[in-house]
């Protein structure tokens, strides 16, 4: 926990001083049009500076009781995000749809275990669904793919 | 004068069509609401969409069904499988679970829809009559008193949110940091993206939400190697007669329940304790107070009550002033800008079918809510036996496919999987997420107000403590800031060995 906690607030910190940065670029001061465009980020970054400071001093002090996650943890965790971002790089080339198809597929057989009949039900039922509600009866249109073009949409 | 606009608003919310929007928005809610991962604030952000061809009166009654909908299905997550889906349902697992081992479920159900009923219908009657009063006295407002206001809404999270006050102030900077991303409309140049051009659109709250919230619990709940051990309930006509006939026992509960709820409740961040803090009374003057934890039915009648009046007042100063109470009030508050609706007083002015109908749909909403928990409890229930394995990427996909609606942009998807992760470790290293959004909503307007207010007095920020309304504001806001600096000296003073406040909890 001591050491998630110390690298928190040095990110945080290191972000204040970016946000510092640009903020100085942008001039802080007094414009002809009241304050700068530099003016309020400079002063949030300055508070954000202090506070990740104040915040890295009190865990620096204090003894590391339990690990922030153990490694049983972390698998479970790992397991639900790498298909999760393996869907989106997906939906970026394929559109959202298949893309979906293929993640709701995968995850039920690999972590849910499955059996082909509910995977392929499921994997093509879902998508079919939200795309009839999405795209047909709300008219939100979502990315769409070469199989969504080759489908006539 | 507010009973005739009370009149109009029922015109425009017992419309067909618009108490069939508040029956699907509360089966939509309540679904929203059992699903783990899934809470008010993320439902109403997924959704959000859906509604951008609705008319705004029907739309917004969409938003504040789900959100009940999602306040009625914390409830019975927590009575049924000790999971509190929200953090305001935590008091209610302490006697409510117990009470579903025990085979009394169904007593503990209907005891739990019937106070939230009860505290959301108190903290609506008191909208009635107080929302047009704040309306007329924030038409006088100018930047200097909205900004003591945004100041008053984000110190309450420093001084009363509990946790580490520092965290509280850089969740709140991180926020106001991200939201001025991008264009600055005042002066027309680019901040923060540094020659990146998708940094140019800024951050979206909504997708902060989605990821913060939906990413982020679905994370933290597989860490814990989620398994539901649900009770079996007996839910019928005769378990729900029953058990009205014992409730009115617990008047004072109730009516205590409701004040603690609608006072903590319109400033941010008031649920949770409200909840705690009526439980903790509760306890405190029952006669029973030994079974509380055990399985005491005036248990769950406490915090319930609380955090459904809490949850209903914290739409009063979004209604009046502009300034959202919760996550959820903020997104609903996004969806009246993009339903090209303006925030604030000025509402009550120009848009009255729209406010009124919406104070009216907050009636119909709760009645329609609670008979529909109480005949639908079994289906609820069910959807937390659905399996894991198909669960966890259904609500995924889900999460992605809100998060792209809001701009069209693939960027937003990426941006709701690093929100994600950033609601994980910030939840684990509590941080608190609702003031992130919270400033991530108001910065533009936030700056604008300290921008205006500045230029009103050249510069100085004394213009906050002279002006005699954002003075006194500005000074209760001062004094939350520093209380947690303050608290352990007071307390170290008079000798306490404990925060009161904490002694609800187990």
């Amino acid at each position: 926990m001591r050491a998630a906690d110390l690298l928190t607030a040095s990110v945080l910190a290191l972000l204040g001083g970016v946000v510092l940065y640009d903020a100085v670029r942008l001039g802080i001061g007094w414009g002809t049009d009241g304050p700068k465009s530099g003016f309020f980020p400079f002063s949030l970054a300055a508070i954000l500076i202090l506070m990740s400071g104040v915040i890295l001093l009190q865990a620096a002090r204090r003894a590391s009781t339990r690990p922030f996650v153990s490694r049983r943890q972390l698998g479970p965790v790992l397991k639900v995000l790498w298909p999760a971002a393996g869907m989106v790089v997906l939906t970026q080339f394929i559109g959202l749809y298949v893309a979906s198809a293929l993640y709701l597929g995968f995850y039920m057989r690999w972590v849910g275990r499955h059996s082909w009949l509910a995977v392929v039900g499921l994997g093509i039922g879902i998508p079919v669904a939200t795309f009839l509600i999405f795209e047909t009866w709300f008219l939100v249109p979502m990315p769409k793919g070469p199989v969504e073009a080759w489908l006539g949409y | 004068m507010g009973i005739e606009n009370l009149a109009l608003g029922f015109q425009v919310a017992i419309t067909p069509f618009n108490l069939f929007v508040a029956v699907v928005g509360i089966a939509l809610g309540t679904i929203i609401g059992v699903l783990p991962g899934l809470g008010g604030a993320n439902g109403v952000a997924i959704l959000l969409p859906l509604t951008f061809t609705m008319p705004p009166t029907s739309a917004i009654i969409l938003l504040t069904s789900i959100y009940w909908g999602a306040l009625f299905g914390g409830a019975i997550t927590s009575v049924l499988f000790n999971i509190p889906g929200e953090p305001w349902s935590v008091a209610t697992t302490f006697d409510g679970y117990p009470l579903a081992q025990q085979g009394q479920g169904g007593q503990a159900l209907t005891a739990a829809f019937t106070s939230s009923f009860v505290g959301a219908l108190f903290a609506t009657v008191l909208i009635t009559f107080f929302a047009p009063l704040l309306a007329e006295i924030a038409l006088k407002f100018g930047p200097p008193e909205f900004f003591a206001i945004q100041l008053l809404t984000f110190s309450s999270f420093v001084g009363l949110g509990g946790g580490n006050p520092l965290k509280s102030l850089v969740s709140i900077l991180l926020g106001f940091i991200l939201a001025s991303v991008g264009l600055d409309i005042v002066t027309g140049q680019l901040r923060l993206t540094f020659g990146v051009t998708d940094l140019m659109k800024g951050f979206d709250f909504i997708v902060a939400v989605i990821g913060l919230f939906g990413i982020g619990e679905i994370l933290l709940s597989v860490e814990e190697g989620l398994k539901f051990h649900g009770a079996k309930t007996r839910m019928n006509l005769r378990v729900v007669l029953d058990t009205w006939k014992i409730l009115p026992r617990y008047y004072r509960t109730f009516v205590r329940g409701a004040f603690i709820g609608f006072w903590m409740g319109f400033k941010p961040g008031g649920a949770t304790p409200a909840s705690f803090m009526s439980y903790a009374f509760a306890k405190r003057f029952s006669k029973n107070s030994e079974r509380f934890g055990k399985g005491e039915l005036e248990g769950v009648v406490a915090p319930e009550t609380a955090a459904h009046a809490a949850g209903v007042a914290a739409m009063l100063p979004m209604i009046t002033l502009g300034i959202p109470g919760s996550p959820t009030a903020a997104v609903m508050l996004g969806g009246l800008i993009i339903w090209g609706l303006q925030p604030g007083p000025m509402l009550f002015k120009e848009q009255p079918e729209f406010v009124w109908g919406l104070i009216a749909s907050m009636y119909t909403g709760n009645i329609i809510g609670v008979l529909m928990v109480l005949a639908f409890v079994p289906f609820f229930a069910s959807i937390l036996r659905i399996p894991f394995g198909i669960l966890t990427p259904l609500i995924i996909v889900v999460c992605a496919i809100g998060s792209y609606a809001v701009h069209n942009s693939m960027i937003d998807i990426w941006y709701m999987l690093l929100f994600g992760v950033v609601g994980y470790v910030f939840k684990k290293l509590d941080y608190p997420l609702a003031p992130l959004v919270l400033a991530l909503v108001l910065g533009d307007i936030a700056e604008n107000a300290l921008r205006q207010s500045l230029i009103m007095s050249q510069g100085s920020l004394a213009i906050f403590f002279t002006r005699p309304i954002a003075g006194a504001i500005t000074a209760v806001a001062v004094f939350f800031f520093v209380m947690p600096v303050l608290t352990p000296w007071w307390r170290r003073l008079r000798g306490f060995a404990a925060p009161a406040g904490e002694s609800g909890r187990h």
